[in-house]
């Protein structure tokens, strides 16, 4: 993997976010974008977007365990995942939209095409969403994803992860990222993880052990902040502040 | 100045239609029986670097409504808000990488304090090998005011075309072939007019991305 060929497209500060190509990972080969993406000034189109205006969930959409609405409980190990979503200001992003995806505990989706000889659950979607608070906290009541193989290459396993999806309050902050859970030795050889250009930018996808979450005789906690573009923030800026050697905290 | 780091982007991935695409998040038809405006049809596909359908992408488009208000409290504009359109919509592709949109045509929105921008829809583009998701403007091909948007002159000109959505007049055969999402059969509420908008993610023709 450390020889895949990268990319030169990227988008936005070239720490943080993957290249488009990123060979390791073969679907990016005939889907990545070979022209640069064209910086243009932010007009209202990208300083507005749809996240304050959606708003529709229940307190049932994020109980993953349940919501299946077989009456049954899903198998697995419990665990509650919670934090917030901050902007590059550390401002908390209030009552926006999260949604997302998981396979179940022995890491089989429910969806026509995953079709590997791994158990399904009929008590487990491994749908959510919720709304963020007035502090930006989150919360979604699950169980353990489990791994499971993939075909980019022979006896590929992607790690156990959780994909989210993030609105905010802007164009700029629309987010799609994957959560990983901490010790996980499918880390290191994972090309769409390793596709994040550096291990600080790497780290900040695996959520953290927090055992002051976990809740006694019921679920184990883990805390993982999620931080979006801000509504004023440029995508030249960071980049501009890293050449200057100015601290990024 | 100190900056809280962002969070990086991971790809979709093939397995998000039963949480991104379930009733109620799937938007395809943006319009209520109220909503004020030119009842539009959009319609594409998207296509990989060989010109080979992608058929696990999600659409998502933002636009303002007809007046060019957006449904959004930093908008400032002074023109009512539509109270039956939101400007919000997403759509998986099928077989064929087909998408479609009905919605209305959006009014001109603000650059700044002088300007005006050509009416455009801001799409965004997620898929399956896309470990970032892409940002691109539908632009109305038959529209006057594209000759002096301001964003449009940032694109060199050669690859403009690819921002602009084509006019089709009335219904093109065979398009139901390429409506896998749609509803119903009632075909009585749809727009008469199709604007196509193809994305080509990669290669002769490649679609104009922006770096947002």
């Amino acid at each position: 993997m450390n020889n895949t060929t990268i990319g030169e497209i990227v988008r936005g500060d070239r720490e943080v976010f993957p290249p488009y190509l990123y060979e390791a990972y073969q679907s990016t080969r005939r889907r990545a974008p070979t022209l640069p993406l064209i910086d243009v000034p932010l007009t209202l189109s990208e300083l507005t977007g749809p996240g304050p205006a959606m708003s529709a969930v229940t307190p049932e959409d994020a109980d993953l365990t349940r919501n299946a609405g077989t009456g049954g409980e899903a198998i697995g190990q419990r665990i509650i995942v919670t934090g917030r979503v901050l902007d590059d200001h550390g401002q908390p992003v209030p009552n926006t939209l999260l949604e997302i995806w998981q396979a179940n505990a022995a890491g089989r989706y429910l969806h026509r095409r995953d079709q590997w000889p791994g158990p399904l659950d009929p008590n487990f979607l491994g749908i959510g969403r919720c709304l963020t608070d007035g502090e930006g906290v989150y919360r979604f009541l699950t169980i353990r994803p489990g791994a499971y193989p993939w075909k980019n290459h022979p006896n590929a396993w992607r790690p156990a992860h959780i994909h989210f999806s993030v609105f905010g309050p802007s164009t700029l902050s629309r987010l799609v990222t994957q959560m990983y859970f901490p010790d996980d030795p499918l880390h290191g050889i994972d090309p769409i993880m390793q596709s994040v250009p550096t291990q600080a930018a790497r780290q900040r996808l695996i959520a953290t052990y927090d055992h002051s979450v976990t809740e006694p005789e019921w679920a184990l906690g883990y805390r993982w902040n999620i931080v979006v573009r801000g509504p004023y923030a440029t995508p030249f800026e960071p980049v501009k502040l890293v050449e200057s050697g100015e601290v990024r905290s | 100045m100190s900056t809280f780091l962002l969070t990086a982007s991971q790809t979709v991935g093939p397995f998000f239609e039963p949480c991104l695409l379930r009733d109620g998040a799937c938007r395809n038809d943006l319009t209520g029986p109220a909503t004020v405006g030119e009842r539009i049809r959009i319609e594409g596909r998207v296509l990989d670097g060989d010109g080979v359908p992608v058929p696990d992408a999600m659409i998502e488009i933002w636009q303002a409504d007809e007046r060019g208000r957006y449904n959004h409290p930093d908008d400032a504009g002074t023109a009512p808000l539509d109270s039956d359109f939101t400007g919000f919509g997403r759509s998986g592709t099928g077989a064929d990488g087909s998408y479609w949109f009905e919605t209305i045509k959006p009014g001109p929105v603000p650059f700044d304090a002088q300007q005006m921008q050509a009416p455009h829809i801001v799409v965004t583009i997620f898929a399956r090998g896309l470990l970032n998701h892409l940002v691109t403007r539908l632009y109305f091909a038959d529209e006057p005011t594209n000759a002096s948007d301001p964003i449009l002159q940032y694109v060199p000109g050669e690859r403009r075309e690819t921002l602009l959505a084509g006019r089709v007049d009335g219904r093109v055969d065979g398009r139901d072939q390429s409506r896998p999402y749609i509803a119903s059969g009632d075909a009585s509420n749809l727009a008469p007019v199709v604007y196509r908008f193809d994305i080509i993610l990669q290669g002769t023709g490649e679609t104009v991305f922006f770096n947002l």
